[in-house]
């Protein structure tokens, strides 16, 4: 079980968490301009690395808030924590 | 189904293929709904499966725990009757060997690095850590590394890779005589020939490519196990793993051509790729020798995302995810 750094309420067991998938990913400002190919992207395309990985996370069990986190997919190691809004360290 | 039925002999090689049945429980009336629902889309098309009452799962799989005190109780079950179990390194190795004899060359231990593209895009060549393989075409079915893999040629996926948990108990004389499947409360179980019950957990939460899981995942699974089958209560855990698998949007998997002109993918099975194996292997190979999707594949292009033309068939797949 992964040991999550919350930024608002430390660290805390995996089970107090949910995740949310791939960070950084803008809903576009004006889908209806979008091609059938861009829109497709936002909805479905994600990185899915090897290697480090900047992800959303909900402390949904404790603060209920959400944050982003950048994690190497290879050894499950988080690089760190960070609020959401703010850029990857 | 019928391709697995004549696949030893194909093959000549025992892949230990078992059709002991299926079944999958319902715990609460929305359960029962879905299942029945199945089953009937299962006859419509010609799928044998049929509906047991607490009383005649009990009488088909005898470990089972029908009380009615206990947290999910089992309301009823679904069966498949020729349903049932392959080895899996049998398969493989049945298959390696097969398709040896017929003059295919197997590279062990040969990572492909880079994909190489002509002026107009189409595949012309593979890198590889033993050297330059010169092709046309090229068929990627690389599993839980199918987005690192197709990265090399420049196309991301709409795919992201769990770790998937499997474990297996001591080994015991044949007490488990089919295979037990629960979606609401997460369980697998049956029996190998060697006398382990295999057991199957869920996914982790998040990707990964650690080929382990968080030990949490399997004791969701095993409090499940322990309450249908109190019988299993002492029994111990050999050793667990973790399985990387490629996981799409719809939960279908994707098979079919791809931007690059060339190249080929066959991807995104999930938790459930092993029993497609003859089949998925069967249209794959079509779409790429005609170079163009073999009719059962065609749907499941890559393009159905931009179309908006989603396979939601979780249950076909026989898998809870």
């Amino acid at each position: 079980m992964l040991l999550i750094q919350c930024p608002y309420c430390g660290e805390r067991p995996e089970i107090e968490f949910s995740y949310g998938g791939q960070a950084h990913l803008a809903r576009p400002a004006h889908p209806a301009d979008l091609s059938d190919d861009e829109w497709a992207a936002y909805l479905y395309l994600r990185d899915n690395p090897r290697g480090l990985h900047a992800e959303r996370w909900r402390h949904v069990r404790g603060c209920g808030r959400f944050f982003n986190a950048l994690r190497d997919t290879t050894t499950d190691r988080f690089a760190g924590t960070y609020e959401t809004g703010e850029s990857a360290p | 189904m019928k391709l697995w039925k004549d696949l030893a002999q194909e093959l000549n090689y025992n892949v230990m293929y078992s059709p002991r049945g299926v079944m999958m429980l319902a715990h609460n009336v929305h359960d029962a709904q879905m299942l029945k629902r199945i089953l009937h889309a299962n006859r419509a098309n010609g799928v044998d499966n049929e509906w047991l009452e607490p009383a005649q799962a009990k009488a088909f799989c005898p470990p089972l725990n029908i009380a009615t005190d206990i947290r999910y109780p089992v309301l009823g079950a679904t069966l498949q009757r020729r349903g049932g179990t392959a080895r899996h390194d049998a398969v493989a190795w049945g298959y390696a060997r097969a398709a040896d004899a017929l003059g295919v060359d197997i590279l062990e231990n040969c990572e492909v690095t880079d994909m190489r593209r002509d002026a107009g895009g189409a595949i012309e060549a593979l890198e590889t850590t033993r050297g330059l393989i010169r092709t046309r075409k090229v068929g990627v079915v690389a599993a839980g590394n199918s987005s690192v893999v197709m990265r090399m040629a420049g196309i991301r996926l709409p795919l992201e890779s769990y770790p998937l948990q499997a474990l297996v108990s001591e080994p015991v004389k044949p007490v488990f005589p089919c295979v037990v499947m629960s979606n609401a409360i997460h369980a697998y179980i049956s029996q190998s020939d060697k006398g382990e019950l295999v057991i199957g957990a869920g996914t982790d939460s998040y990707t990964s490519y650690t080929q382990r899981g968080a030990l949490h995942v399997d004791l969701h699974t095993l409090e499940a196990i322990c309450e249908l089958f109190p019988c299993f209560r002492r029994l111990r855990m050999l050793r667990n793993w973790g399985g990387i698998v490629d996981v799409t949007p719809d939960r279908s998997p994707v098979i079919g051509m791809t931007p690059v002109p060339g190249l080929f993918v066959n991807c995104g099975w999930g938790t459930g790729g092993f029993k497609a194996t003859p089949g998925s292997a069967h249209v794959f190979a079509w779409t790429m020798a005609k170079g163009e999707p073999h009719p059962i594949a065609a749907p499941f292009s890559l393009e159905r995302f931009r179309d908006g033309r989603l396979i939601d068939e979780a249950a076909a797949a026989g898998v809870a995810h």
